[in-house]
Formats: structure tokens, sequence, C-alpha cells
């Protein structure tokens, strides 16, 4: 008991501890003006942000500065949105925050997000950049559709997205590792591909009558004792739950893993005691496409029930987002994805007292990640050949 | 994304990856070959999708082609055209007529080519500095914001300084855009990507913010409906070719093609372009040779945005008039600018015939350009972001058409070798 609270306090000096407290404080700030405690003095979330700050410079100051300055930040955002909270009429903060369909939608806009960022940590990992992500999900949410259409099953949806999203990210992989494309130049082309593909055959195949609106659709999974948020979740989200902790342990804790960190860090190497490259590379790659194309799939099939030209609107790139703000890592990744899906579930929540300005809600991710890499927190560090075509030798 | 210092190499300087052989290949070839082959191809390719659909690719072409008015210089006979600013007019071998339908689609399309001439000179400076500018996008929702927020206020102003003011806040507003993904990767080596990217989205949704119900931007008259404020006809650039209430030829297109000259002299023959190229082509040499790279990138952006803001005040005081919540989230010049400077491999001359033969692709599928009887303008509007998406997956992999032409080679060798 005592080597395990030994290790901890080595791995996490007291300094740390100290900024990681300033983060909780600053998250306090704001969640105090909040119902259910819903503090109306205006000088209470000022309080409790500045002991935030405090404890970040604290942090700062003894050389801790990723957890310093994330406690500042968290101060200074809690310290906004405890006073926003308090001016508030209490009637609005009602409507808003309504803590269980906040946190449910946060869960299916994050559920999207998840999948494509654990698929593009895959594949940027291997040293591929993936700015395809958006039109590999993209293809999943119409192939889904039509896959489920056809088939009559959601899982024969699933499957059809899947071989889907894995074909356009096989062409992505003959560009980039065999020909040596410019990696952005082909993730670009995928987007517009796909853009152009799946609205051609939406319109070839369904025409003006849009996609029916008896599809089948992926099921919920009720378990009574979990409550009204967690009990009746969809399938997929649960997965994606899955999916991160299966991630982590393939990428950081099994042999593969190691191998495919090490083709993105230093390919050379890798090559020389006999990893294959360029195996490696498409089978991450192609990895990725499937995943971004379940989360496409669980979009159109899962979440909206129908499919639109176009329908993922930059959440490709949001999850682009997620896995810079979590700096390549399974677990930071889906954190960043709670996060934006928690901006976009707020953006159409505040529809109603902000009105058009809850729009900009929208833009929370890309904020943060022009935030993030600027080198305000500390800064992202990408996989070392990220980019990089590798010339066998 | 990698961030490191060095930028990736510009598409063409990898040649120490090809055999001696292939790199001749490719002096003696120019930068013209790989572009028509990477075309034609990716039009076959569109001509499959459209045959495996049941139409008739041939026909689907014609109508494009027709569709964007090009057919117009197929028609010749005895017309006149008007002298400028005088009543007279001369002899002309082609009709000028906008009334007719050949006439007036090339219009249209002269008026796409436009702003695609700046996007694809915004992609093609920041590619000679060896910078990725993905955010042409952002650039232009940006100019086109600043220009008809200008465009639609400061009534009293005279025409020709009020035209002039749009137009250059317009471009500064690109060129400040911009330059914040340029001054990242200066000073803290954030990779251009991920900026522009990022940029663009904060772009288009600060677009959808402040032209939507109830924005700071929105129309004062018509509270219901998320669009911009009119500019102003006073605030309008002139129309030269066509019915000024039909959607007429703007003189917009005089500023893409100097932008053109511009953008070739700045790079070719002054001491900025000088240092701009050289840091594209190996920025560790320039480095050491005295030149600043941060500052160039920082400028290189900089300009890069100017040309994209410029294309959105254009399009703004040429034909727009107006800016809605759908034209900020729907617009895809800029991305299509990436397309246009890749195969215009980065120069003057083929961005202005890469612009020219987008801006044909994109007016002739148009819904009131094509002739919806023999393909619908929904499929057609798809097949050209298909074929758009072909080419520039192709024009990346230079090393496919290298292949092909080894692969030819070694055809030919065969039966020599056969008959030792």
């Amino acid at each position: 008991m005592s080597t395990y609270y030994y290790a901890a306090v080595q791995r996490w000096p007291r300094h740390t501890w100290v900024g990681r407290f300033g983060v909780v404080l600053g998250l306090c700030a704001f969640l105090v003006a909040l119902p259910p405690f819903r503090v109306n003095a205006p000088w209470v979330p000022v309080l409790i942000g500045f002991l935030a700050f405090a404890a970040g410079i604290w942090a700062l100051s003894r050389g801790q500065t990723r957890p310093g300055w994330t406690a500042i930040g968290f101060g200074i955002v809690g310290i906004a949105l405890g006073l926003l909270a308090t001016k508030a009429s209490s009637s609005n903060l009602d409507q808003v925050v309504v803590w269980g369909a906040l946190l449910s939608s946060t869960l299916q806009w994050a559920t999207p997000l998840t999948y494509a960022a654990i698929g593009g940590l895959i594949c940027e990992r291997s040293g591929v950049v993936n700015i395809g992500l958006e039109g590999m999900m993209l293809a999943g949410a119409f192939f889904g559709v039509l896959g489920a259409d056809v088939t009559g099953t959601w899982w024969g949806g699933l499957v059809v997205a899947a071989v889907a999203g894995a074909a356009f990210a096989a062409v992505h992989a003959v560009m980039s590792i065999n020909l040596r494309a410019d990696q952005i130049v082909s993730g670009t082309a995928i987007n517009f591909l796909a853009l152009g593909v799946t609205g051609y055959f939406f319109i070839s195949h369904y025409g003006d009558r849009g996609s029916p609106g008896n599809l089948p659709r992926i099921p919920d999974v009720n378990i009574g004792f979990l409550g009204s948020v967690f009990g009746s979740l969809n399938l997929m989200i649960w997965l994606s739950f899955l999916l991160v902790i299966v991630a982590y342990f393939a990428l950081f804790r099994t042999p593969i893993g190691l191998r495919l960190r090490s083709v993105g860090e230093h390919p050379r190497a890798a090559d020389t005691v006999g990893i294959s490259v360029y195996g490696i590379r498409y089978a991450a790659v192609i990895l990725s496409g499937i995943f971004a194309a379940l989360g496409g799939a669980y979009l159109s099939v899962g979440f909206v029930g129908s499919f639109n030209e176009g329908m993922t609107n930059g959440r490709g790139f949001i999850a682009l987002a997620a896995v810079i703000f979590g700096n390549w890592r399974p677990f930071g990744a889906f954190a960043a994805a709670l996060l934006f899906g928690a901006s976009t579930a707020l953006s159409f929540r505040l529809q109603q007292p902000w009105g058009n300005a809850s729009v900009l809600f929208q833009s929370l991710p890309y904020v943060l990640v022009l935030i993030a890499v600027a080198g305000v927190i500390a800064r992202p560090t990408p996989p070392a050949s990220a980019g990089r075509p590798y010339v066998k030798q | 994304v990698s961030e490191a210092a060095t930028p990736p190499p510009p598409l063409e300087s990898d040649s120490e990856a090809y055999a001696p052989s292939v790199s001749a290949f490719y002096q003696r070839a120019g930068g013209i070959v790989t572009p028509l082959i990477t075309t034609v191809f990716a039009f076959f390719m569109g001509g499959l999708v459209v045959a495996a659909t049941g139409h008739n690719p041939l026909d689907v072409y014609r109508a494009i082609f027709n569709g964007a008015g090009l057919n117009w210089f197929l028609h010749f006979g005895s017309y006149h055209i008007d002298i400028p600013f005088t009543n007279h007019h001369v002899w002309f071998w082609w009709d000028t007529d906008t009334n007719k339908t050949a006439a007036f689609n090339l219009t249209q399309t002269l008026i796409t080519t436009a702003p695609l001439i700046l996007t694809g000179l915004a992609v093609a400076f920041a590619f000679r500095c060896g910078l990725f500018n993905i955010g042409g996008q952002g650039q232009y929702i940006v100019g086109a914001t600043v220009s008809v927020y200008v465009g639609s206020r400061f009534v009293e102003m005279a025409h020709i300084p009020h035209v002039m003011l749009a137009i250059v806040l317009a471009a500064l507003a690109g060129a400040g855009w911009a330059a914040i993904a340029g001054f990242l990767k200066a000073t803290v080596g954030a990779h251009e990507v991920i900026t522009t990217i990022m940029l663009n989205w904060i772009a288009y949704w600060g677009g959808s913010y402040l032209f939507g119900r109830g924005g700071p931007l929105q129309n004062h008259v018509q509270v219901a409906v998320p669009i911009s404020d009119d500019v102003v006809p006073g605030a309008r650039l002139a129309a030269i070719w066509g019915n000024p209430a039909l959607q007429a030829l703007h003189s917009g297109i005089f500023i893409a093609i100097a932008a053109l000259i511009v953008f070739y002299l700045v790079l070719n023959r002054t001491t900025l372009g000088y240092q701009v190229r050289a840091v594209g082509f190996n920025p560790e040499a320039a480095r050491y040779g005295g030149i600043s790279v941060g500052r160039n990138f920082v400028i290189a952006m900089a300009i890069s945005g100017l040309f994209a803001g410029l294309a959105g005040a254009i399009d703004i005081l040429g034909w727009q008039f107006r800016l809605g919540v759908l034209d900020v989230q729907v617009s895809n010049i800029g991305f299509i600018g990436i397309a246009v400077a890749l195969l215009g491999r980065n120069t003057a001359v083929g961005v202005g015939l890469a612009a020219l033969l987008f801006g044909s692709l994109f007016n002739g599928v148009s819904s009131r350009s094509i002739d919806a009887s023999i393909f619908p303008a929904t499929l057609a509007g798809n097949l050209a972001l298909t074929i758009q998406a072909l080419i520039l997956l192709f024009i990346g992999a230079d090393l496919l058409i290298v292949y092909v032409w080894q692969a030819r080679k070694k055809l030919k060798l065969r039966p020599a070798q056969g008959t030792k």
C-alpha cells in the first residue's frame, strides 16, 4: 500500500498535485453558479477562480509548467463562465443546464469524434498524416445508410460502412506510402472525393426522396439500474468506451503497439530491426479509415437516422483537433472528444437563451487547438516522422 | 503532422528519389506533361462513373462544355464589339451579345474563374516558400466579410475611393488572417497546415455568427433572413460585359489578371521573391545565406492571404453584393484554389490556365448552365467535385506517372533482351 502511494507521489510531485487541485478549483468556480448549487453572488466564482489561478502560479513557479498553466487557464475560464452564469436569469439556467440531457447529448456528439479521433491517432502514430478523416467519416455515413437500407439490418450497414472507409483509406495509403505523394494533398483529395462520390451516389440512388425513413437503426443498450443517462446509451457509445481502452493497451502495452509507434518515430531504425514499415503503415491507415467510417455510420445510422449531402460538416476536422489536443494519446483524445462534444451540445442548448451567438460555441475546438499549438499550455508533440514518406533502402 | 522547423519539400524537388533518366524526362517534359495526363485521366475516370450510372459520358461532357460557354469560341461570324468609353464599335469575329446562351455562359465562367485565379495564387505563393496554405477558404471568407461590411456602409463616399477602400481592407484582412498561421510557424514552429485548418473553421463559424439571425452584421431590413446588408451601388465593381441586371462580367477579372502578373514579378524579379523561393527550396541553406526564415514565413503567408482576401472582395463587390450564412457555409472557392495551384505547378501561367479549367468545370455544372435534360445539375455538381478530387489525387502522385513511364520502358526493353 505504502509503496503504491510512494510511487504515485514520485510520479506526480507535490507541486503537480497543487496544479491539479487548481484545475478542480477552476471547474468548481463555474459549477457553483449552476444548478443545483446556484450561487447568485458574483464574488464566489471569482474567489474560487482566483484560488485556482494562485494554485497554477504556485505549480508554475516551482517548475511544473504544464499543470500550472492548465490550472491558470481553468481558473480564468471558470471565473468568466461563473460570472456569466450568475448574471443569467435562473429560468434560463434551468432550461440550459439539465444535467442528464446535457450529458447524454454530449456523449452523442462526442462518439463520432471518438471513433474518428482514435482512427486518426493510430494513423498518425504510424507516421502518416490523415487530413482525410472527414472524407472517410462521410463515406461511412453514406455507405452505412446504403448498407443498412440494402441489407435491412443495422450491422449490415456498419459492415458496408467499414468496407467503404477502408477503401477510401486504402487510396490514401497507396498515395502516401508507396507513391510518396504529399500526405496533405492526398488527404484533401480524399475529402473531396468522398464529398463528390457520396453526393453523386446519394442523388443517383435516392434522388429527391432522400434516404428512407424506415432505416434500421443501431439499437440502444438498456441497462435499467444505471439511471436515465447511462441506462439507455446507444450500443456504439458503449463500444467507443471499449475502443479507447483497447486502443490504449494495444498502443502502449503490446509489441504491436510498440512497433507501430517506432515506425512513426524512426522508420529507419524500425526497418533495420526487421519491422515492415510499409506493412504497419498500410494496416494503420486502413484501420483509421475503418474507425472513421464507423464514427460516420454512428452519426447517420445510429444517431440521426438519415443521410444528407456533406452531413459530417467538419466533424472529421474536429476529430483531428481532438488528436492534437489530446497529444496523440488515446485517453487524451477521448477527453478532448468529450470536451468538443460538450461544446457542440452546449451550442445547441444555448440556442434558446442566446440565439445566434450560441453558434460561436461550435468554433471552440478550433480555437482551443490554435491556442494549444501556439504553445501557451505545454505544446503537443506529434510523432517524429508524421508526414514524411519512408523510402526503403 | 510534423512540427519540425523544416517544411516539407516542394513537390518537384524530390529528384534524388528518381532515377537519373526519369529526372531527365521531367526536365525535358517541363511541367506540362503531368498536369495534362492527370487532367485527361481524371476526366476519364469521371466518365467511367457517369457511364456506370447509365448516362453517356460524351453527352455529359458536351453539356458541361456548352454549359461553361466554351462553345462560344466555335461559332464564327461577322459581328461587332464596342470600344470602351466611346460610342464606336468595330468588326469582331465572335458574337458578344449576352442574350445568346453561349456568350452569357462564358461571362459566368469568367466570373467564377477570377476568384479561382486569386485563391490559386494564395496557395501557390505559400507553396513557393515551402508552406502549405490550406486556409485559402478562411482567408476568402474574412476578405468577403470585410468587403461586404465596408461596401454596405460609408454610403456617402464617392465611387472609386469606396471600391478601393473595400478592396484594400478586405485584402489586408485576408493577409492578417493568414499571417496568424505564418507568425505561429515562425515563432513556435506550429505546423501551418494545422493552424490554417483551424483558422478556416473559425472563419466558418464566425461568419455564421455575424450574418446569422440577430448577428451583428445581419440585414437591417429583412430581420428574418440570415444575410448581410446589400453592398450599395456606389461600391460595386463596374460591369464590362453583359447586362448588369443579369449578373454581368465585372472588372474583377482585371484584378485577377493583374495579380497573376504581380505574382510573377514579385517571385522572379524582386529580392523578396528571391528570398521566398530560397526559403522554399531549402530553409537551412537560406538561413545560412543570411535570410531570415521566420520573417519570410510571415510575409509569404500574408501575401497569400492578400490574394485570397482579394478573391473574397471581388466576388462580393462584383456580383454577389451580399453575403449570407449559406454562402459562408457552402462556398469552397478557397479549397478549389489548392487544386488550381497544384495543377498549375505553382506558376503564374499555370495557375491562370488551371483556374480557367476549374472555372469552366464548376460553372459548366451549375444548375442554370447545364442542360438538365442531358444530365441533372445535382449529379453534375458532385461529378465536378469528384473530377477535382481525382486531379488533386493524381497531381500529388507524380511518382505514379514515373512508374507508368518506367513500366513502358521495361516493356520496350523486354523483346530486345529476349533476342540476345
